[in-house]
């Protein structure tokens, strides 16, 4: 089965609510793909209609060309983390794992390859009910893996992990792209995606705002801006938009120059003897390129009404 | 994802909760330990004046059914083939009533329902032995019975002043054929009776029987209560003529009479002979006892383990709503309708083995510890202990799938728990406490799925003995099967809407 997701044209209403608005995007494999929008966008029903939880007005979505209501061993297609404290309390780890195995006819060597995989054969039997946010992340992402699934769909799974535990979801994650699997992690904090998404699905309010791979993303935000730090602020200024930049000032020492690469704002200033203490090429964050990016979203919805 | 696997998958989430297994424990030690609380703590005795005496056993019947078996017996012995018939001109007889003076006899004359006389086989004068009879009642006509638990109605007409009945019982081997005449000379066939394995050398003859007056009276508390009284039938026989090999003597029996502390007889019957009449008085009645005790009683935990099963069964689809956890299960099984009837499975399943285990365990220990308290219980055939042992478990279980679908319903336990214990336990304890017109009882317990308890049940209502036939003596409207029919009614169809709640909603 190929390892794909196909979201096309989701409509829902909760009540009067819209929560989607003709969601559209497909999932591909080999890749990280974060699905990121603020609280409220879609992101968790998304996902809920595509592990056949809810039904959606309109549209359909499909896991490997496939409703997935249809799957016979569904955590052999598809492994979700959708909620880490959907635990029964009194249960232990393993034991929680055992009948989910059990449900797809796995036996308990599967149960036990996961724990090792996220790191909790220590507490295996352990109750549940007694875990950290972060052990009930391991649980879930380890339910989520149980069946070796071509897809994967994690709904916020970096939420209560801690700095070391991040680090190790953000490898584990990428590993399991580069096994060629599809991988839809959502967050409504695009930093935690940094280095780990290489294809981001940016949604708001219903739809999707952006479907671009991060590269493009940061470039197109970056854009050509050199932040400058000088003494001589004015002498700058004459020389640089003498040359065609635009400058501005910002603080009391330091120009904000766009429109030309660092490497020619540097020889610029050294031919006409312009002393300057730092020179730096601005690389946006995923952080300000996503935010850009859904301020106009939040501008254009404006616009539209 | 078979079916096979979803089912292992729920028993695998039971048995892995450990609060769940230890309530499963639970609904078998309640049957157990307040079964065998109730037979420790009852005892018996009787006295005789001022001695103490164990209390006196009733006799078994041919089939092992505990029998009444008192009535006047005019015979003499026929050795093979035979018959005997007579006519039966009247029907007299005195009934005491409630004291209208406390302490002062109230006797008046007349006859109860199912005063009876006629003709009798019978394979010995011992109490308990098989016996076919052709009898006229004084209000159900002319009746066919044998062994005690088997009665054929024949003419509605039984005698009056100037129209008697004519009766005659033939034995060809261990056949018995019972037959009726207005005049004696057109017959007509009011039934046959095979007793197995009857010897050659039988008893035959006239008998006459007056069962106690059986009057219900209303408590204080509602509900009713039944008191019995003396009474005794004397029947007026002529034209007697026997066929086949006999000794040509009457002798006369008064089976199973009392004796008092003096050594006389407690009300005796009495043959009074004049010519060819026979006058013959007696006491008592032909018939299966229905005042003993039956097996079922020792279940008394029943209803303390049906609670903790509706617990257990209501949380087991409750706790995964509380946690979100059907999320999950829905994932792993997205063919919704599967998963609630492999819960419905296991939980039925588990409670089933568990209630199993309790009664089976109980049920004979019980009646061995009563026996040796001296009480006595009704003796029943093993394939209808299997069914109260059984049926008891199948009340436990069912009654949790129905909790489980309730919890299905509601999602939440407390709202679930109510229902349950209001349309199964509630239902019940009303009806069998004694406390509600018997109506009201009655109509509670075919209309609820409480109506299941019937399949305890171990001793029919017999239609040809007057007993308190009320649920709080532990006989239910509905037959044992038809009970339980109607709980397993309910059950399906909670378990029906909660699947298509299921289906129509997202999670």
């Amino acid at each position: 089965m190929e390892a794909t997701i196909e979201v096309a044209g989701l409509r829902k209403h909760f009540g009067r609510t819209t929560a989607l608005d003709g969601m559209t995007f497909t999932v591909l494999p080999g890749q990280v793909t974060g699905f990121v929008g603020p609280n409220g966008a879609g992101k968790s029903t998304t996902m809920r209609v595509v592990l056949g939880l809810d039904a959606p007005d309109e549209g359909h979505a499909l896991v490997g060309g496939r409703p997935y209501r249809s799957l016979r061993r569904p955590l052999a297609h598809v492994g979700a983390l959708l909620d880490a404290g959907a635990l029964q309390p009194a249960r232990t780890a393993r034991d929680h794992l055992l009948w989910l195995a059990h449900s797809q006819g796995l036996g308990a060597g599967r149960v036990d390859e996961v724990l090792a995989l996220v790191g909790l054969e220590e507490v295996a039997r352990r109750r549940a009910g007694g875990f950290s946010l972060g052990m009930r992340q391991r649980l879930g992402i380890a339910a989520a893996l149980l069946g070796d699934p071509p897809v994967l769909m994690l709904d916020e799974p970096f939420n209560g992990l801690d700095p070391e535990g991040i680090v190790w979801i953000r490898g584990l994650l990428r590993s399991l792209a580069a096994e060629g699997r599809a991988v839809l992690v959502s967050s409504h904090l695009m930093s935690e995606l940094e280095d780990t998404a290489g294809h981001l699905v940016v949604v708001g309010r219903g739809r999707v705002v952006a479907d671009v791979a991060v590269s493009e993303l940061i470039a197109a935000a970056s854009a050509d801006r050199v932040t400058l730090r000088t003494a001589d602020r004015s002498a700058a200024m004459s020389v640089l938009a003498g040359a065609g930049a635009t400058v501005a000032a910002s603080e009391r020492d330091t120009l904000v120059v766009s429109g030309m690469a660092a490497g020619s704002v540097v020889r610029l200033l050294g031919a006409h003897q312009v002393p300057f203490s730092e020179v730096s090429a601005h690389r946006a964050t995923l952080e300000e390129a996503y935010l850009e990016l859904t301020r106009d979203a939040v501008e254009f919805k404006g616009a539209a009404r | 994802m078979s079916f096979r696997h979803v089912l292992l998958a729920e028993w695998t989430k039971l048995r892995t909760v450990r609060g769940w297994v230890a309530g499963l424990v639970a609904v078998s030690l309640a049957v157990i330990g307040l079964g065998l609380l109730f037979a420790t703590g009852s005892t018996s005795s009787c006295s005789k004046g001022k001695v103490e005496v164990p209390c006196p056993t009733p006799p078994l019947g041919p089939d092992g059914t505990a029998v009444e078996d008192r009535f006047y017996f005019v015979s003499m012995p026929l050795d093979g083939n035979g018959s005997i018939t007579a006519r039966v001109n009247s029907m007299t007889g005195q009934i005491r009533l409630p004291d209208a003076t406390p302490g002062v006899r109230n006797v008046v004359s007349g006859t109860v329902p199912w005063a009876k006389a006629g003709l009798m086989v019978k394979e010995s004068t011992e109490q308990g032995a098989a016996y076919a009879a052709v009898m006229v009642t004084a209000a159900h006509g002319v009746r066919m019975q044998h062994d005690f638990t088997h009665d054929v109605a024949g003419g509605a007409q039984g005698v009056a002043s100037g129209r008697p009945r004519w009766l005659r019982l033939s034995r060809t081997q261990d056949t018995i054929t019972g037959e009726e005449s207005p005049d004696g000379k057109r017959w007509t066939k009011v039934g046959t009776a095979r007793l197995e394995g009857l010897p050659a050398k039988v008893r035959i003859g006239l008998f006459a029987a007056s069962p106690g007056d059986v009057r219900v009276e209303t408590n204080p508390l509602g509900g009713t209560a039944a008191a019995g009284r003396f009474s005794e039938v004397t029947a007026l026989v002529d034209e007697v003529s026997v066929s086949g090999t006999t000794s040509g003597t009457w002798a006369q029996n008064d089976i199973g009479v009392d004796y008092d502390v003096d050594g006389t007889p407690h009300h005796p019957g009495r043959l009074v002979r004049s010519g060819g009449t026979f006058a013959i008085t007696g006491v008592g009645d032909i018939a299966p006892n229905t005042t003993e005790g039956t097996v079922e009683r020792t279940l008394t935990g029943l209803l303390i383990a049906l609670v903790v099963a509706i617990v257990v069964a209501v949380l087991f689809v409750t706790a995964e709503y509380r946690r979100g956890l059907m999320r999950t299960t829905l994932l792993a099984s997205p063919r919704r309708g599967r998963v609630l009837v492999a819960k419905a499975v296991v939980a039925g399943g588990v409670t089933f083995v568990a209630g199993l285990v309790g009664a089976a365990v109980t049920v004979p220990l019980a009646v061995r510890i009563l026996r040796g308290n001296g009480i006595f219980t009704l003796p029943v055939d093993p394939l209808t202990q299997v069914r109260v042992v059984a049926g008891a478990a199948g009340v436990l279980a069912v009654s949790a799938v129905l909790a489980l679908a309730l919890g299905a319903l509601f999602r939440r336990s407390a709202p679930a728990v109510i229902v349950a214990i209001v349309v199964v336990v509630v239902p019940y304890v009303l009806a069998t406490a004694s406390i509600l017109p018997d109506e009201v009882a009655r109509w509670l317990l075919r209309v609820t799925p409480a109506a299941g308890f019937a399949i305890q049940q171990s001793v029919p209502a017999y239609e040809h003995v007057i007993s308190h036939y009320v649920p709080a003596m532990g006989y239910f409207p509905l037959p044992p099967w038809g009970g339980f029919a109607v709980l397993c009614a309910y059950a399906a169809l909670a378990l029906g809407l909660a699947v298509r709640r299921l289906n129509g909603r997202d999670a």
